[in-house]
């Protein structure tokens, strides 16, 4: 199958304007919604109780609202539908800290009589380790960003690690943008999400960046913009079959892997969709924007293989010893 | 066929794939596996806080009861004892004596006495008050784990969790009055201590307020069984539980469970000592602030054995047992965060992320052999070979598999076969322009070789990253990403390419390119 051959050139890089404006406005878009909206910060950053229960058959929602009232501890208390009908999580803001007086036997206390259940799962996280565990997830995702940046400006270049940067930074905003508006609670597994758009976008962009120092360095009659047009358009059917393959499962992962696992599934849905986009939209005409200098480039390659030749010819001076 | 070391290296990589995960596939007895995270499995997951303050008071209370002690010994008249959280007060009558506390004040580490004529105060160094608080956490986590061990759970796991918290993990608890007693023998300070009635003042004891009792260097508690009767005693106890040395479960002649405790030589002695001087006067033996009972002292009472008695079920007292045959904790204890998974949940989540996995894993194979033909059936071989090292590496590892830890596994199907797709597509663009698909094999690992690498590695840093930063079930996310992408590496560039090389006359011969690659033409 040739499904995804694509045997002319595209000028993408014709387009870019016309993406950048699409990007510019998603991005805007997602600060908008996460400065109003803001995200939805589930108990492992802000702390607080989930509690959840699984009845026999379809949950009283109505009378386990009345019965918490009976209780102060359940002061703050909502209970939403957690996948199925038979099934409930109550949120609650605050966390008990006694070790031996368990909100989950309260819990089972208070709605007794209101039909048959079990309590599944019963998650308390105290204010003191929400915050440090807010403050360990912007520091992992700065570290990644600031480990990612060296890396590719070693292999690369500076303006290479730049692009892929504000592709990244572009991909992780719109994801919490698109988080924020669906209000999916943010919490651990969120944050894993997000960091696993960051390698996988920039695994995307990576792709498309070989292709291009390929080209730069192997056809030197080219200029850049056709060059990109030219690299991005040979990935372009690795780019799309990829992002298939991990759409598939990431897709079976939202749609059959539970209700627990739906926020990062979720996450990782518009991450795909998002990076793949931004691999061929975003980071390529940003290299272009930012002056990427052909011949520069070519000057100091062709100075590093001087040196290396230096090198190779000394070793063998070395070696057969006429030093 | 033609061997050579890329397939070699594939095959024992997939012969030590296959070894090591059977234990973990199979489920059996013997053999390395991989471990259930608690999410998956069902068990309590606790990070302790300890209230270490409180540990510097009850060391002043220590101090306060021994110097009380010393001074009785040798006779020195002492008034006005008191302590607080940070210091212990007297007053000596005879102000000559005041030297004859100096030897006793040097065996008390990183103390700091202040000395007027008659009064002495002792405080502790700030160095020494940082070390009482280590103390307090450290000897928790040994307590918890010395009464976890003696519960009869398989592996629980007791661990210090950066400055001053303690992790606790238990899994396989299946019921919740099973967690409800895990929780309270944890959390149980089990201190006792032996204090005396204030039998001058305790008729009044109804008419006091705790402020009164303070006045007199006394303290009002409460009976344990009945709530409503109450005991004036000496603040400072006679002694405390760290003279115990065993306590056990007995029968007392009613057939009722209670608990036999000894305590060692020193404690024995002050025990003889005070019981001697106060014949006629009660004893109360006080648990975690609460009266068990108050016997009168008939004689003095040497050896150092005593009982508490209370309305105990056999299971009660058996615990209680434990927990004072462990140690009292010198500091309580507070929840910080608890996750309880219940078995039932964690069967669910396996079923649901094993569905994802099965049916992410036949579209992506399915798909490929469509689309790739020959080269996609030697992709999903790869795709195969990768999950068997993943899973044997984890088994060999004993690493916990948890629910993002699954989810990290779907991932990796996903993005392995990326090696494949780039590596197929290369070739085929080699073969357009009119290569032979021996050159155009050879030149499309190399070409493709670079990019999967860089890839690759910018994908590990962010799990190395999450790994580091992670918590609990999100460092097992970052576990299997890692492995996952290595492993790749191994089978989607290293193996394929053996493959093809091992079929590489067949390959030179054939012209059939859409039988191995898919392709017309």
């Amino acid at each position: 199958m040739e499904f995804f051959r694509y045997t002319r050139t595209f000028n993408f890089m014709g387009k870019s304007k016309l993406a950048m404006i699409l990007s510019v406005l998603m991005v805007v878009a997602s600060y908008g919604i996460l400065l109003t909206k803001g995200l939805n910060y589930g108990i492992d950053f802000a702390g607080g109780t989930v509690i959840q229960v699984k009845y026999k058959e379809s949950a009283p929602i109505k009378k386990m609202r009345e019965a918490l009232k009976s209780d102060p501890l359940f002061a703050s208390a909502s209970i939403s539908e957690f996948g199925s009908p038979d099934e409930v999580v109550i949120r609650m803001k605050t966390s008990s800290a006694s070790v031996t007086r368990d909100i989950g036997d309260v819990t089972r206390q208070v709605l007794k009589g209101s039909g048959d259940f079990t309590v599944r799962r019963v998650d308390i996280v105290g204010p003191t380790v929400g915050a440090e565990l807010k403050e360990k997830g912007v520091m992992s995702l700065i570290l990644a960003v600031l480990g990612i940046l060296i890396y590719v400006a070693f292999r690369f270049e500076w303006r290479f690690a730049v692009a892929s940067i504000v592709a990244l930074v572009h991909d992780v905003s719109i994801a919490l943008g698109m988080v924020a508006l669906f209000g999916i609670d943010v919490n651990l597994d969120v944050l894993a999400g997000v960091l696993t758009i960051l390698g996988y976008s920039l695994n995307d962009t990576i792709i498309v960046f070989d292709r291009i120092r390929e080209g730069v360095t192997n056809k030197r009659s080219m200029g850049l913009e056709e060059t990109i047009n030219e690299s991005v358009t040979r990935t372009l059917a690795r780019t799309t079959l990829t992002s298939l393959t991990t759409f598939f499962v990431v897709f079976t992962l939202f749609i059959f892997g539970g209700e627990i696992i739906h926020p990062f599934a979720f996450t990782l849905l518009v991450g795909v969709v998002v990076g793949t986009y931004s691999s061929v939209f975003v980071a390529s005409p940003i290299l272009l924007w930012f002056g990427f200098d052909v011949k520069n480039y070519h000057t100091k390659l062709a100075a590093k293989a001087k040196r290396e030749a230096e090198k190779q010819r000394m070793r063998e001076q070395f070696e057969s010893g006429v030093v | 066929m033609k061997l050579n070391y890329r397939i070699v290296i594939f095959a024992f990589a997939i012969v030590f794939g296959i070894v090591f995960s059977i234990p973990s596939l199979t489920q059996s007895e013997t053999g390395k596996k991989i471990t259930l995270g608690l999410d998956l499995q069902g068990g309590l997951h606790m990070l302790l806080g300890v209230k270490t303050e409180e540990a510097i008071q009850s060391r002043m209370k220590s101090i306060a009861a021994s110097i009380k002690h010393f001074a009785e010994r040798n006779d020195i008249l002492i008034d006005g004892l008191t302590f607080d959280e940070s210091s212990v007060k007297f007053e000596i009558l005879d102000s000559d004596e005041i030297s004859k506390f100096d030897d006793f004040f040097k065996k008390i580490e990183g103390s700091i006495i202040t000395k007027s004529t008659t009064s002495l105060s002792l405080k502790l160094t700030a160095k020494e008050i940082e070390t009482t608080k280590k103390e307090a956490i450290s000897q928790a986590i040994e307590t918890i784990r010395n009464r976890l061990d003696q519960f009869g759970l398989s592996e629980p796991v007791v661990a210090k969790q950066g400055e001053d918290k303690i992790l606790v993990e238990l899994a396989g608890i299946k019921s919740q009055a099973d967690e409800q007693r895990a929780r309270e023998l944890i959390s149980r300070a089990a201190k006792l201590e032996l204090m005396a009635v204030d039998e001058d003042r305790n008729a009044r004891v109804y008419s006091m307020s705790d402020s009164d009792a303070a006045e007199y260097g006394d303290t009002i508690l409460t009976d344990a069984k009945n709530p409503s009767i109450k005991y004036l005693v000496h603040e400072i106890p006679i002694l405390d539980g760290g003279m115990l040395t065993d306590a056990n479960m007995g029968f007392d002649k009613n057939n009722r469970p209670l608990i036999n405790f000894k305590l060692n030589a020193e404690g024995a002695d002050i025990f003889g000592d005070f019981t001697g001087k106060n014949v006629g006067k009660r004893l109360a033996v006080v648990l975690d602030g609460k009266v068990y009972s108050a016997p009168n002292i008939n004689e003095r009472i040497g050896g150092g054995a005593g009982q508490i008695s209370g309305n105990y079920t056999v299971m009660e007292a058996k615990d209680l047992a434990i927990a004072l045959r462990s140690g009292a904790l010198l500091a309580p204890i507070f929840m910080m965060e608890k996750r309880s998974v219940g078995p039932s949940l964690g069967a669910d989540s396996i079923k649901a992320s094993m569905v994802a996995l099965v049916g992410g894993f036949i579209l992506v194979i399915l798909f490929m052999i469509v689309y790739y033909r020959l080269a996609g059936v030697i992709a999903n071989i790869a795709l195969i070979a990768n999950l068997l090292i993943l899973l044997a590496i984890m088994s060999l590892f004993g690493a916990t598999l948890t629910l993002p830890g699954m989810a990290g596994i779907v991932l990796t199907v996903g993005m392995a076969v990326d090696a494949n797709v780039i590596i197929s597509e290369r070739i085929r663009e080699l073969i357009y322009e009119g290569k032979s698909m021996h050159k155009a094999i050879e030149e499309g690992y190399a070409n493709a070789m670079r990019a999967i690498l860089d890839a690759n590695i910018t994908t590990l840093i962010a799990s190395v990253v999450l790994y580091a930063y992670g918590t609990g079930a999100i460092k097992g996310f970052a576990v299997t990403m890692s492995i996952g992408i290595m492993a790749s590496m191994l089978t989607a560039i290293l193996g394929t390419h053996g493959i093809y090389q091992l079929f590489d006359h067949k390959i030179s011969k054939s012209k059939n390119n859409k039988f191995w690659f898919g392709i017309k033409g």
